[in-house]
């Protein structure tokens, strides 16, 4: 049974896992050779929907569905959402620095059967060492023929232009990255038209994450039936999640989703340092509700398991927290950092951020009051109607909605712990 | 059009023209383009988003209206070296508040100033996806990983002495690093001249790693 597929070449090869040579000798681009002579753009698709493969940007929505919406005008873009912002996550960033021909086959591959001749990588502004990598890796391919006109011999042609980002967490929700592509601000479109059908200039777009394309070309050569065999039904393939925070083997795990969350902290993750207690974790990144050791750690790890408990798996990132974890400190931590990210376009979000943040500062400060509870919970609710999961939505992106995560997550796990600290303060100030 | 740079080095000319044939729709390039005019004015100065907007013919306001959405865009002078303390969530979780005192106990300026002879500035920022190795900062947008209070204090020191014209990732990770977020594979031949991303099609590295593996 397969249990790696993205990490495999990098940690047999930790020297030179990023070149071209290696690559070749451990079977790279053979699966474009394969997709390229023996199969039609069609069948690349059916294998793609048969590998029940959920996008790993965070949404997990099934790849080769969202593939079948992009509409029949030309021309069409791919373009690969390297903007891994969301707090917790470096899984895409381990991807592209050990192995960006991985990725880039994936994108010739995909091109190939969207009918795309230019495919874009947003990687965000912050890793210029991936970029590095792929500059490097797209220059031995244009070399070697695999980009360029008239690839292998086909009447197929590529082109892929690298594109860094300013430090805008925003620009990985989908449609504010085409903005941030095309020059403007990273600020989200409303949807509908989604991008399948006016994405970049307007044009159809598929908009798809690191970690998906790179699984494309293992999904070729070992088709979609085999992948969809590996892990539960619905969270098909293996998942690299980022594990950080209070856990004694922090880093990137690529994983076979189905086991418990005890399982993945306590034996991949090495469990707590120093014999201290789990006090608390995040399933999926900044955005998703907690999880608490009593409720949640015999919860399986997958996308419908963790959906089914009010949270996510998100991108994948999973932050741990230790009994010694102030856990309102932590969350004004995550609520200050939307209330920064935030593009100031929607109102609830814009003011709401900023007030959660303002109010979580005055607790921790020692200046909370004994309404602040049912007043952030307000705020939240303003924000997020009825504090649901998934989310109600005043906004045109997710962003405002995942502030109300750690609020609802400490008011509902930790109430006594906010309690405790509003009633020991000095009360109002002014 | 091009006339515009004619001031520019030879070098970021040829590459303002590369950049630009590289999109379908010129103001694509708007981003790229602040980044190549920043290393020339030394910043995202008033005169590099005037010539970025002559260049991809839109006008300075949209210019600058783009520039102000993005963090990394320095529309002040700042330092030869720019250290970014990251305190997002798993950063604070593992001691980034201490850190950021440190590196401003050295350097002498708070997060968001610039030392008085122009070497150093320092800010605080939001995730920069090394959360395995928490703490970490940047300098010049080159990652260490797994930084301490004393290597904090002792990087700065170093900045000041040496005064390096390359940041290399893999040489301050020796220097100053420690737990890293995964194995780093083989040593990074490219890094940074200026607080700008490091990126060959910008201009911002040690010349071209083509070949050099």
């Amino acid at each position: 049974m397969t249990d790696k597929i993205l990490t495999v070449r990098m940690d047999a090869h930790p020297s030179d896992s990023h070149t071209l040579s290696r690559y070749l000798d451990t079977g790279g681009y053979e699966a474009l050779t394969k997709a390229l002579n023996d199969m039609s753009k069609e069948d690349i698709i059916e294998e793609v929907k048969a590998s029940n493969l959920r996008g790993r940007g965070g949404a997990g929505f099934p790849m080769g569905v969202k593939w079948g919406f992009l509409a029949p005008a030309e021309p069409r873009y791919l373009v690969v959402n390297c903007d891994e912002s969301e707090p917790g996550t470096f899984n895409d960033r381990q991807l592209t620095e050990r192995d960006p021909h991985q990725l880039l086959e994936g994108i010739i591959i995909s091109s190939y059967a969207l009918g795309v001749s230019h495919a874009f990588v947003y990687i965000r502004g912050e890793y210029p060492k991936s970029a590095r990598r792929l500059q490097r890796a797209v220059e031995e391919a244009y070399d070697a023929g695999y980009l360029g006109q008239d690839i292998r011999g086909t009447e197929f042609s590529l082109d892929v232009t690298l594109h860094l980002g300013g430090g805008a967490y925003i620009c990985g929700e989908e449609t504010a990255l085409l903005n941030s592509l095309e020059g403007r601000r990273g600020e989200p479109r409303l949807k509908p038209p989604f991008p399948a059908v006016e994405g970049l200039y307007a044009k159809p777009t598929i908009v798809n994450n690191v970690e998906s394309i790179s699984n494309v070309p293992w999904i070729m050569t070992n088709g979609g039936t085999a992948y969809a065999a590996i892990g539960p039904e619905r969270s098909a393939g293996t998942k690299m999640l980022s594990i950080s925070g209070h856990i004694a083997r922090p880093g990137n795990h690529e994983i076979v989703m189905g086991m418990t969350w005890r399982e993945l902290i306590f034996d991949i993750g090495g469990g707590i340092p120093d014999g201290k207690a789990l006090k608390a974790w995040i399933p999926g990144g900044a955005s998703a509700p907690w999880f608490v050791p009593d409720e949640h750690l015999d919860t399986i790890v997958s996308i419908d398991d963790v959906a089914a408990n009010g949270s996510m798996i998100g991108a994948g990132a999973v932050v741990v927290m230790d009994e010694t974890t102030n856990v309102v400190a932590a969350a004004h931590r995550i609520v200050r950092f939307f209330a920064h990210e935030s593009c100031g376009q929607c109102t609830p979000c814009r003011e709401g951020t900023s007030w959660l943040e303002a109010v979580l500062k005055r607790i921790l400060d020692g200046n909370g009051r004994p309404e602040d509870i049912d007043l952030m919970l307000d705020i939240s609710d303003n924000i997020s109607p009825g504090l649901k999961w998934p989310p109600a939505m005043t906004t045109i992106c997710p962003l405002g909605p995942s502030t109300v995560s750690p609020i609802t997550s400490i008011t509902r796990w930790f109430r006594p712990e906010l309690e405790a600290m509003i009633a020991g303060s000095e009360g109002p100030v002014g | 059009m091009m006339s515009v740079i004619s001031h520019w080095s030879l070098e970021n000319q040829e590459r303002a023209r590369s950049i630009l044939a590289s999109y379908p729709v010129k103001r694509s390039a708007l981003m790229p383009l602040l980044y190549v005019a920043s290393l020339e004015h030394e910043y995202a100065s008033l005169e590099a988003m005037c010539e970025v907007a002559e260049l991809i013919d839109i006008t300075p306001v949209q210019v600058q209206s783009v520039a102000t959405f993005y963090t990394m865009f320095k529309r002040e002078k700042i330092g030869d070296y720019l250290i970014s303390v990251c305190t997002s969530i798993s950063c604070h979780l593992n001691g980034a508040d201490e850190v950021l005192a440190a590196v401003e106990e050295a350097s002498g300026v708070a997060s968001g100033e610039t030392t008085d002879d122009g070497s150093v500035s320092v800010e605080h920022v939001e995730c920069i996806g090394a959360c395995g190795g928490a703490p970490a900062v940047q300098v010049n947008y080159e990652l260490i990983e797994g930084i301490t209070l004393d290597k904090a204090e002792a990087l700065i020191d170093w900045l000041r002495d040496t005064k390096p014209t390359v940041l290399l990732a893999d040489e301050m990770q020796q220097l100053f690093g420690g737990q890293r977020s995964f194995d780093w594979g083989s040593t990074e031949p490219q890094g940074a001249t200026r607080p700008v991303p490091a990126f060959g099609p910008y201009g911002s590295t040690n010349g071209s790693a083509r070949g050099g593996r």
